[in-house]
């Protein structure tokens, strides 16, 4: 067991690599709980002029789950404690592959809602300028990054369940 | 030795855990303390703002004054009669529940291709337990649209073609006019004078005289009158009366409104139906008080347009505004009335102006009210209520902006508690209180308008609001929100901006005779035609 950690750790990343790692991951994690928490705090927050404000070629896709307001509801649930699981989980380092995909999936759908192409504008203001690349996609690719080079299972309580695992 | 040496190995490997696998096991943990508590003391700190702006401009959030629909017994059934099915007719009918097979079926098309919120509108329309028993319309196509319209789950209503008729009728208790204007006040008087309650189109009156004939026969015959001014049904008017009551504008010296159109519908400009004629249309009847000329269907169809039928910008639109914020303020009939305008871009025969400005002058209240429209450009231009501390646009939503040179709110404008660039009080119509908008995003989807498409997942059309108002006062014998009296000064205050207009002079109000102060009968049978 403790051959297969230290394989594990030496082989796959340096100390540095492992850091630069877990850091990515934790305020990766940081942004999308809180965007969830704020959204739960929130007893006005809903996602419908959001979803109203959709452009582009998943546009028609969004105004009709705000058309109907049990879907709507739905959403809003969905969103706001999905986006609390997926940023807990990946600060705290469990389920880091189902919490990556899931994160991908989520922040998928807001770039498609709201995708920075030419023409389109937004009721809401951007801080920056975007052509085609914004945060959105980004942070999808950050989060990729989690998928494909896991770390929770070293720094995380992911490491509990690997080690837990191994046991047997 | 070995021994505990070894037993301490099987102890680490029992439990599976050495302290560097506790240690990076549960390193990442409290950056979920830290963004719990960070969450915390944000929220903390924009409640305090929110609190201390709210204290400060003297507004309590209070959720239960937000807007609910009228849950009164409707046990007794109303005997309805309806006169006129155009296009405003045809809208109320279908408020008080009775759409036309046309309308649903163009609505249905649309809710299959995903649109249905007109359709869902009407369908979630409480039941409001009346009939139609008469239809009247003096366009033979129309009359019989009526018919079937309200004619359903085995009712029969009777096609009326004399509207007198109807009135009288034995099996009608109340009765909707949605006529050109030159017939609101003789139906109206005509009915009242039956003891039939009354729901008539705005502007109560096409000439001075029936304004103070009808508002005589409605206080004698104790009937509920209601003037078709839905937006007394807006939620929003009520809190904005609510916060200028509050004085959270101060002072109020102007209020502007504006009627922004640009289109030939938005102009009166309808089209003629393909099956009008001398056969179908009875003429006579449509001229009634009116000058006679020979059929015309521009006349018949687009009456708008025609002082012997119409009532021009003054009492077809400046009322809507008029009324909206004589109820917030209060106005009453302004002192003096100064007014100007012109046919400006539809150049097609029309006598009333497309272009039109009014001021009415409220010295006694120390303010002005403005209107002005073009039926040329339909720039959005908001109504604002201008006071010395702050500014409201008031609409379907309430926004008010702190005055950068108020007196009231200076210290807290100096202390940084309420932001210039921001507003100080913003209102949805159907959210659960008012609130301070602290978020940028907030205020971007709020001007935009997109929080207010839906409300709570239910939009409700004011007019069917309207109708169950004065269903709901007739039943319990009271007077409508937009009643005689508030119907009085409308049609008045119109009136002056009419004879200000056409007699291109200052018109006075005096209160103590309550009439005109500068105006001949003469000018007046002159300006009115009668």
């Amino acid at each position: 067991m403790k051959n297969n950690l230290s394989q594990f750790n030496t082989l796959a990343y340096s100390n540095k690599q492992l850091s630069v790692l877990v850091i990515l991951r934790v305020v990766v994690g940081w942004h999308i709980f809180y965007e969830g928490l704020s959204k739960l705090l929130n007893p006005n927050w809903s996602s419908l002029a959001y979803l109203m404000d959709s452009k582009g070629f998943f546009a028609g896709f969004f105004y009709n789950l705000a058309s109907n307001p049990s879907v709507l509801k739905a959403v809003d649930v969905l969103n706001a404690w999905g986006l609390l699981l997926i940023g807990l989980c990946l600060m705290i380092g469990l389920f880091e592959k189902i919490a990556s995909l899931s994160g991908m999936i989520l922040i998928g759908l807001y770039y498609l809602s709201h995708p920075p192409f030419i023409g389109l504008s937004y009721a809401a203001p951007g801080e920056g300028s975007y052509f085609i690349i914004n945060k959105n996609i980004i942070e999808f690719f950050a989060i990729a990054v989690n998928l494909y080079f896991p770390n929770s299972r070293i720094v995380g309580l992911d490491r509990f369940i690997y080690l837990a695992k191994n046991k047997k | 030795m070995e021994d505990t040496g070894k037993n301490k190995q099987t102890e680490e490997q029992g439990s599976g855990l050495s302290r560097r696998d506790v240690v990076k096991g549960l390193a990442t943990i409290p950056f979920v303390g830290g963004a719990i508590y960070g969450a915390y003391r944000k929220r903390k700190y924009e409640r305090q703002l929110k609190s201390n702006l709210l204290s400060g401009i003297g507004i309590d959030i209070d959720p239960s004054t937000a807007g609910s629909e009228s849950s009164a017994d409707r046990g007794e059934q109303i005997r309805l009669g309806i006169i006129g099915f155009g296009i405003r007719g045809e809208q109320l009918v279908r408020a008080s529940g009775f759409a036309t097979e046309a309308w649903m079926e163009v609505q249905q098309e649309r809710a299959r291709n995903g649109n249905d919120i007109a359709l869902k509108t009407f369908l979630e329309q409480h039941d409001l337990n009346i009939i139609y028993n008469g239809v009247c319309d003096i366009f033979e196509i129309e009359s019989e649209i009526a018919l079937n319209t309200v004619s359903v789950n085995g009712h029969k209503a009777k096609k009326y073609h004399d509207w007198k008729e109807l009135v009288y009728a034995d099996d009608i208790d109340a009765v909707i006019i949605a006529t050109p204007d030159h017939w609101h006040a003789p139906m109206a008087i005509e009915a009242a004078k039956a003891g039939k309650h009354v729901y008539v189109e705005k502007p109560l009156t096409h000439k001075v005289q029936e304004t103070y004939d009808l508002l005589d026969i409605v206080k004698k015959s104790g009937i509920s009158l209601q003037l078709g001014h839905q937006f007394r049904q807006t939620e929003s008017y009520g809190k904005a009366s609510e916060l200028i009551r509050k004085d959270v504008l101060g002072p109020i010296t102007m209020v502007q409104t504006n009627t922004n159109r640009n289109s030939p519908n938005g102009a009166w400009q309808y089209p003629i139906h393909e099956k009008a004629s001398p056969q179908t249309i009875d003429w006579e009847m449509f001229l009634g008080n009116a000058p006679k000329v020979p059929f015309n269907m521009d006349h018949f169809f687009r009456w708008r347009k025609y002082w012997a039928y119409g009532t021009g910008l003054s009492g077809d639109l400046l009322t809507h505004d008029y009324d909206a914020i004589n109820q917030i303020l209060n106005l009453g009939i302004p002192k003096y009335v100064t007014a100007s305008g012109g046919i400006y871009f539809f150049k097609d025969g029309r006598e009333v102006p497309d272009v039109f400005n009014v001021l009415f002058e409220y010295p006694e209240k120390d303010m002005t009210f403005q209107y002005s429209a073009s039926l040329a450009n339909e720039y959005n231009r908001p109504n604002i209520i201008m006071g010395h501390d702050a500014t409201m646009e008031v609409g379907n939503t309430i926004t008010v902006y702190a005055d950068r040179r108020s007196t009231r709110y200076a210290d807290r404008i100096k202390d940084g508690t309420i932001d210039l660039e921001l507003p100080i009080v913003s209102y949805t119509s159907g959210s659960e209180g008012l609130d301070a908008i602290t978020s940028a995003t907030e205020r971007y989807f709020a001007s935009k308008g997109l929080l207010y498409t839906f409300i709570n997942g239910k939009r409700i059309d004011v007019t069917h609001l309207h109708i169950v108002d004065w269903l709901d006062c007739i039943r319990a014998g009271k007077q409508p929100k937009c009643n005689i009296d508030y119907g009085f000064e409308e049609a008045i205050a119109a009136h002056m901006g009419t004879l200000a207009l056409k007699l291109g002079r200052r018109i006075e109000w005096d209160h103590a005779n309550n009439f005109f102060g500068n105006v001949t009968q003469d000018e007046i049978m002159e300006v009115f035609r009668g």
